[in-house]
C-alpha cells in the first residue's frame, strides 16, 4: 500500500526535480522489514523495526525523521547490510542485500557511501589519506587514488587542508572530508546517519547545501536520517516519519508536512512556524462554543495561494469580524507554506460558511478552540 | 674502580640488553597478534570466537598473576627443552619471553579496544574485510597506544632481566648481587643501579617520543 502511495507522489507535479526517473525501479526498497534485537538468551527483546515498507526513489533526497530510539539508525544500517533484518527484504538497486553473504555484501557496500554524526575519520590519517581509505580498501592503485582524491578535495572545498589531520579541522570541515570519503568509490547511493547533528546551524546549512549539490550534480540518491525537522525541510523532497519502529507516514515532504498529519509528525513539526500557539490564547481556550465566543481557527496556505484578500472577504462578503492572532510563513522543500491563527466572531453556522468559503479557495482550516 | 670491574659491567650490560632485546622481540611477535585477537574475538566482534577468547584470556591471566620468579622455576623443563639448558643468559630468555607475551597481549588489547568503534563501523561500511580493518584501522589507530605498551614492556623486561640474574642468567642483576652484595662492593652495586636507571630512562623517553609522533589526535595548531 505504501509503495503505491510513494510511486504516485514520485510522479506528482510536487516533485520539483527534473528527470527524477520515477518510473525506474527505486534505489532502495524495504519490503515488510522487521528487525528484533536480543531475541536470544539475554531476555527482553526489542522490536527496532516493525513491518516497514519504504521506497527511496532513484535520484531523490529522501529523509527519515523520528525521535530518538525510533529505529532510524537500524533502518539505515540495513541498507548497507551492517545489520540483517529479522524478516523481510531490503532491495538496493534491485539486489536483496538481506540475502547476501559477507563477501558479496562487501562489494555492494563499495557502491554505497555513508557519512556519520561523529564523522568517524581516522585520526592517524591526513584529510587526503582519509578520503583515500575506501579506495585502498578496494585495492585501487596509488596513481588512480591520487587522481580521484584531488578533485574530491576540490568538490568539498578543502584542497588547502589536504595534508591536515582531523584534529586540525573544524567539525564542518571534518564532515566535508567524510562526504568526500563517502564519494570516493563513486557510489550510487549516499547514506547519512545524523550527519549534521553535531554541527551548529550555520555549518549544518552549508553541509546540507553540499549534499544538495552532490545530489543535483552527480545524480546521487541520498538517504538521510535525522531528528531535525529543519534538515528535512531544507533538502528532502521525500520524507518518511518513523515512530516506534513503524513508518507512520511517507510521501512528498510538502504533502506530508502540510497535509493531514499523524500525531508523531505533528509533534516533530512543533518547531515549524505557526505550530506553537501563543500562551495568551492557549490559557483561555476551551473546547466548547458558548454564545458570543470567538472561534479560533488555523488557516493553512500552501504554495502560492494568497490569504489576506480571502480573509478580508470574510469580513466584506460574510460580515464576520476577523482578527489575526499569530502567523508565520515557512519554506518546505522549496515551496512556501504558512499558517495564520485567526479569531472569528460569528455564530457556528457562519463559521461553517467561512470555512467552506476558504476551502473553495484552496485554503484548509482547522478549528482549534473557542475563546470568550 | 678497576678495569676488571668495568669490563664486567660492560659484559653484564650487554647480556641484559641481549635478553631484553630477544625476549622483547619474540614476545612482541606473539604478544601483539594475541592482543589483537583478544580485542577482536568477542561475541559479535570481527573474528567472533567467544570460547577461544575466554580460554586464552584465562591463560593470559594465569601467566600474569604468577610471580615471575615462580614462573621461572615452574617452566624449567620447558626451558631446558627449548634452550638445551636451564641456566645461563640464553636459557633466561625463555621465561622472560613467556612472561612478556601475555603482558604485551593485554596492553595491546587495551590499546585496540580504545579505538573508536565508529571507525570500525565506517570501514565496514566501505566494504573492508576484517583483516583490512585490523591493519588499516585498528593497528594504525592504536599505534600510539601500542608504542606506549612496548615501552612499558621493555622497561619491565629490564627489571625482570635483572631478576633472572639471581638464578644464573647473567646480566646486570647478576653483577649487582654477586659483587655488590655478596662481595660487599657497594660502589659496584651503585653503578649497576645507575646503569639500570639510565637504561630505563633512555627507553622511556625514546618510547614517549615515538608515541607522541604517532599520536595525531591532539596536535598543536
Ligand atoms: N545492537 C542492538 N542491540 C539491542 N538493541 C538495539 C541495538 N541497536 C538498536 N537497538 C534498539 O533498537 C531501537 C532503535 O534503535 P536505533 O539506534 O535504530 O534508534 P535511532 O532512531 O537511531 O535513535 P537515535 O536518534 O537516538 O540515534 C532502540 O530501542 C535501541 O535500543
Ligand atoms: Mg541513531
Amino acid at each position: 500500500m505504501n509503495m503505491a502511495v510513494m510511486n504516485k507522489t514520485a510522479q506528482s507535479p510536487l516533485d520539483l526535480r527534473p528527470g527524477d526517473g520515477s518510473t525506474a525501479k527505486p534505489m532502495v526498497e524495504f519490503q515488510q522489514v522487521s528487525k528484533r534485537f536480543g531475541a536470544g538468551s539475554s531476555g527482553a527483546e526489542v522490536v527496532a523495526l516493525d513491518d516497514v515498507d519504504l521506497i527511496v526513489p532513484r535520484g531523490s533526497v529522501t529523509g527519515i525523521i523520528g525521535r530518538s530510539g525510533a529505529g532510524k539508525s537500524t533502518l539505515i544500517r540495513l541498507v548497507n547490510g551492517l545489520e540483517k533484518p529479522t524478516s523481510g527484504h531490503v532491495l538496493v538497486d534491485g539486489t536483496d542485500v538481506a540475502g547476501l553473504d559477507e563477501k558479496n555484501l562487501r562489494s555492494v557496500r563499495r557502491s554505497i557511501g555513508m557519512i556519520f554524526q561523529h564523522f568517524n575519520l581516522l585520526s592517524s590519517r591526513t584529510a587526503f589519506d582519509n578520503i583515500a581509505l575506501p579506495l585502498e580498501i578496494a585495492g585501487i592503485d596509488k596513481q588512480t587514488i591520487e587522481k580521484r582524491v584531488t578533485p574530491l578535495l576540490d568538490l568539498v572545498g578543502l584542497s588547502d587542508k589536504r595534508n591536515r589531520y582531523p584534529s586540525e579541522l573544524s567539525g564542518g570541515q571534518k564532515q566535508r572530508i567524510g562526504i568526500a570519503r563517502a564519494l570516493a568509490t563513486e557510489p550510487k547511493l549516499l547514506l547519512s546517519d545524523e550527519a549534521t547533528s553535531a554541527l551548529d546551524p550555520e555549518t549544518t546549512r552549508s553541509i546540507l547545501a553540499l549534499l544538495t549539490k552532490i545530489n543535483r550534480d552527480l545524480g546521487l540518491t541520498v538517504l538521510l536520517i535525522t531528528h531535525e525537522m529543519e534538515v528535512i525541510k531544507t533538502i528532502a523532497a521525500h520524507v518518511a516519519v518513523i515512530d516506534g519502529g513503524r513508518i507512520v507516514e511517507q510521501g512528498a515532504t510538502f504533502d506530508v508536512f502540510t497535509g493531514h498529519k499523524h500525531e508523531t509528525t505533528r509533534a516533530l513539526l512543533g518547531g515549524l512556524a505557526g505550530m506553537h500557539l501563543p500562551e495568551f490564547l492557549t490559557s483561555r481556550m476551551t473546547n466548547v462554543a458558548t454564545p458570543g465566543s470567538h472561534t479560533i481557527l488555523r488557516v493553512i496556505f500552501k504554495g502560492e495561494n494568497a490569504t489576506e484578500p480571502m480573509l478580508a472577504r470574510l469580513g466584506s462578503d460574510l460580515g464576520i469580524e476577523v482578527n489575526i492572532m499569530a502567523g508565520a510563513v515557512d519554506e518546505i522543500a522549496g515551496r512556501p507554506f504558512g499558517m495564520l491563527v485567526v479569531s472569528l466572531l460569528a455564530d457556528l453556522e457562519k463559521i461553517d460558511l467561512a470555512r467552506n468559503f476558504l476551502a473553495d479557495h484552496g485554503l484548509s482550516s482547522e478549528v482549534l478552540g473557542y475563546v470568550r | 674502580m678497576s678495569a676488571d670491574i668495568l669490563a664486567l659491567l660492560f659484559k653484564a650490560t650487554g647480556q641484559t640488553l641481549y635478553m631484553v632485546a630477544v625476549a622483547g622481540l619474540i614476545g612482541s611477535l606473539f604478544g601483539i597478534p594475541l592482543g589483537v585477537f583478544l580485542a577482536t574475538s568477542g561475541r559479535g566482534e570481527l573474528f567472533p570466537a567467544p570460547s577461544i577468547n575466554k580460554a586464552l584470556g584465562l591463560v593470559v591471566n594465569a601467566t600474569r598473576s604468577t610471580p615471575f620468579i615462580i614462573l621461572v622455576v615452574a617452566i624449567i623443563p620447558f626451558t631446558r627443552a627449548i634452550a638445551g639448558t636451564s641456566i645461563g643468559t640464553t636459557a633466561a630468555i625463555v621465561p622472560l619471553t613467556i612472561a612478556t607475551i601475555p603482558f604485551i597481549a593485554r596492553l595491546v588489547e587495551t590499546a585496540i579496544r580504545e579505538v573508536d568503534p565508529g571507525l570500525t563501523e565506517a570501514a565496514r561500511a566501505m566494504g573492508a574485510s576484517p583483516m583490512q580493518i585490523v591493519f588499516k584501522v585498528l593497528l594504525a589507530e592504536a599505534r600510539p597506544g601500542i608504542a606506549s605498551a612496548l615501552t612499558l614492556t621493555i622497561v619491565s623486561l629490564i627489571g625482570y632481566a635483572a631478576m633472572v640474574g639471581a638464578i644464573g642468567g647473567g646480566g646486570l642483576g647478576d653483577l649487582g648481587i654477586r659483587y655488590g652484595y655478596q662481595r660487599f662492593m657497594p660502589d659496584v652495586m651503585a653503578i649497576v643501579v645507575v646503569v639500570l636507571i639510565v637504561l630505563v630512562q633512555l627507553v622511556q623517553s625514546a618510547g614517549d617520543r615515538l608515541a607522541r609522533q604517532f599520536d595525531k589526535r591532539n596536535r598543536p595548531k
